[in-house]
C-alpha cells in the first residue's frame, strides 16, 4: 500500500532531475529496490502508470534492481542470505549480525531524451 | 541520455522530517514514534503511559488513523492535547501529516509527543516523521516469529515492547525466542514484556521514557 506514496516521490524526484536537464521526455528510470523495503514492484508500475499521465515520464519505462537482504555475522564477519528463521550465522552458528543490504530505496538514473 | 540521480526514493519525505525534528528540538520536546500491528495495543499503552507521567511531565499526543477518532476521543478523556490525524487510506504517517498535524500543537508547553502510527508493522518503518526515538510493540498473539517477517521494523526500532504477557499461559508465544529473534538484529534495543491489561511490566518503559527525556533535556541545555 505505501507502494502508492513511494511511486509519487519517486515520479516527483525524476521529473525534478528532468527538468534540470531541461528533457523533453523522461524515456527509463532506474531504480534500486532492497528486499527490506517492502515495495512490490508490480505495484510500483501500476501506480506509475496512472500518475505519471500528463508528465512528461509517461511510458517512460521502469527498471527494477531488486538487492536481497544480506545479513554480516558480528562474531566472525561471514556475510550471509538469511533464509528460515532463526537467521545464525552459517559459519559460526551465531545470530547477531547486522544488515549489509536490502534497505535499498533509491533512483540511481533516469534516461531522457 | 542517461543522468546520474542516486538519491533516496523518500529524500522529500526526509527533509520534512528534518524541519519536524528541528521544531522539536527548539522547543525541548522529546517526540516518540510509536508503531506495532492493529490491535497490539497502542492506544491502551498510551493511556497507560499518560496516567503514569502527566503528574511529572507535559504529555500531547498525535493519533494516526486511516479513518475515525475513536483512539483521539479515548485520550482526550485522559485529559492530554491530541490531534487527529486521518491519512485518508494511507497505510502510514509520512512527515508532511505530521508537520500539519504540529501546527495546532503548543510546542512550548510539551515535554513529550507520542506519536501513534498507523496499525501496520511494515509501511510506517519506512517513513521518516523526525521522530527522536521509534517505540515498537509486538503483542504475543501474533506469534515469536515476526522479527524475521518484518525485518526493518525491528531492526529499526530504538525500543521493543512485547504486550498482553497477561495472555502467555494460553499462548503458544516463546519470549525468550522473540528476545533471540530482536537481539540477533538489533542488540542495542531494550526490550520490556508488558501488559496494558494488568499493568505489569508498564514501569520499566516509563522510565525508559523518563531517562529519554532526562538525556534530550541535558542535550537541550547544553545547546
Amino acid at each position: 500500500m505505501h507502494e502508492l506514496a513511494i511511486t509519487q516521490s519517486m515520479l516527483d524526484l525524476a521529473l525534478e532531475q528532468a527538468r534540470k536537464a531541461q528533457a523533453k521526455q523522461v524515456t527509463q528510470i532506474n531504480l534500486v529496490i532492497g528486499e527490506m523495503s517492502g515495495v512490490v514492484c508490480d505495484s510500483v508500475e501500476f501506480y506509475f502508470n496512472i500518475l505519471s499521465q500528463d508528465t512528461i515520464a509517461h511510458r517512460a519505462s521502469l527498471s527494477f534492481q531488486q538487492i536481497p537482504i544480506q545479513l554480516r555475522c558480528r562474531r566472525c564477519g561471514t556475510v550471509f542470505s538469511p533464509s528460515e528463521p532463526p537467521w545464525a550465522c552459517p559459519s559460526c552458528r551465531q545470530w547477531d549480525a547486522e544488515v549489509v543490504t536490502g534497505r535499498e530505496l533509491y533512483i540511481d538514473s533516469i534516461e531522457v531524451e | 541520455m542517461e543522468i546520474k540521480v542516486v538519491r533516496n526514493i523518500l529524500s522529500a519525505n526526509e527533509q520534512i522530517a528534518a524541519k519536524n525534528r528541528k521544531l522539536w528540538d527548539e522547543h525541548g520536546v522529546l517526540a516518540v514514534n510509536l508503531m506495532s500491528s492493529p490491535g497490539a495495543g497502542k492506544t491502551s499503552l498510551i493511556l497507560q503511559t499518560i496516567r503514569r507521567l502527566r503528574s511529572i511531565m507535559r504529555v500531547a499526543v498525535i493519533e494516526g488513523d486511516i479513518a475515525s477518532t475513536l483512539d483521539a476521543d479515548k485520550i482526550n478523556k485522559e485529559g492530554v492535547r491530541v490531534v487527529q490525524v486521518n491519512t485518508g487510506g494511507s497505510c502510514h504517517l509520512d512527515a508532511n501529516m505530521l508537520s500539519l498535524a504540529i501546527d495546532s500543537l503548543p510546542l512550548a508547553d510539551i515535554d513529550l509527543l507520542i506519536i501513534e502510527n498507523v496499525g501496520n508493522l511494515i509501511c510506517p518503518a519506512q517513513f521518516d516523521l523526525g521522530e527522536h526515538k521509534r517505540a515498537m510493540i509486538i503483542s504475543c498473539p501474533e506469534g515469536d516469529d515476526k522479527p524475521y517477517k518484518y525485518p526493518l521494523m525491528f531492526t529499526t526500532a530504538d525500543v521493543v515492547l512485547v504486550n498482553k504477557i497477561d495472555l502467555l499461559e494460553v499462548l503458544d508465544f516463546n519470549i525468550v525466542a522473540l528476545e533471540v529473534a530482536v537481539k540477533g538484529i538489533n542488540p542495542q534495543a531494550p526490550i520490556f514484556p508488558l501488559s496494558c491489561k494488568s499493568g505489569e511490566g508498564i514501569e520499566a518503559w516509563v522510565l525508559w521514557l523518563l531517562a529519554e527525556r532526562e538525556n534530550c533535556k541535558e542535550f537541550y541545555d547544553s545547546l
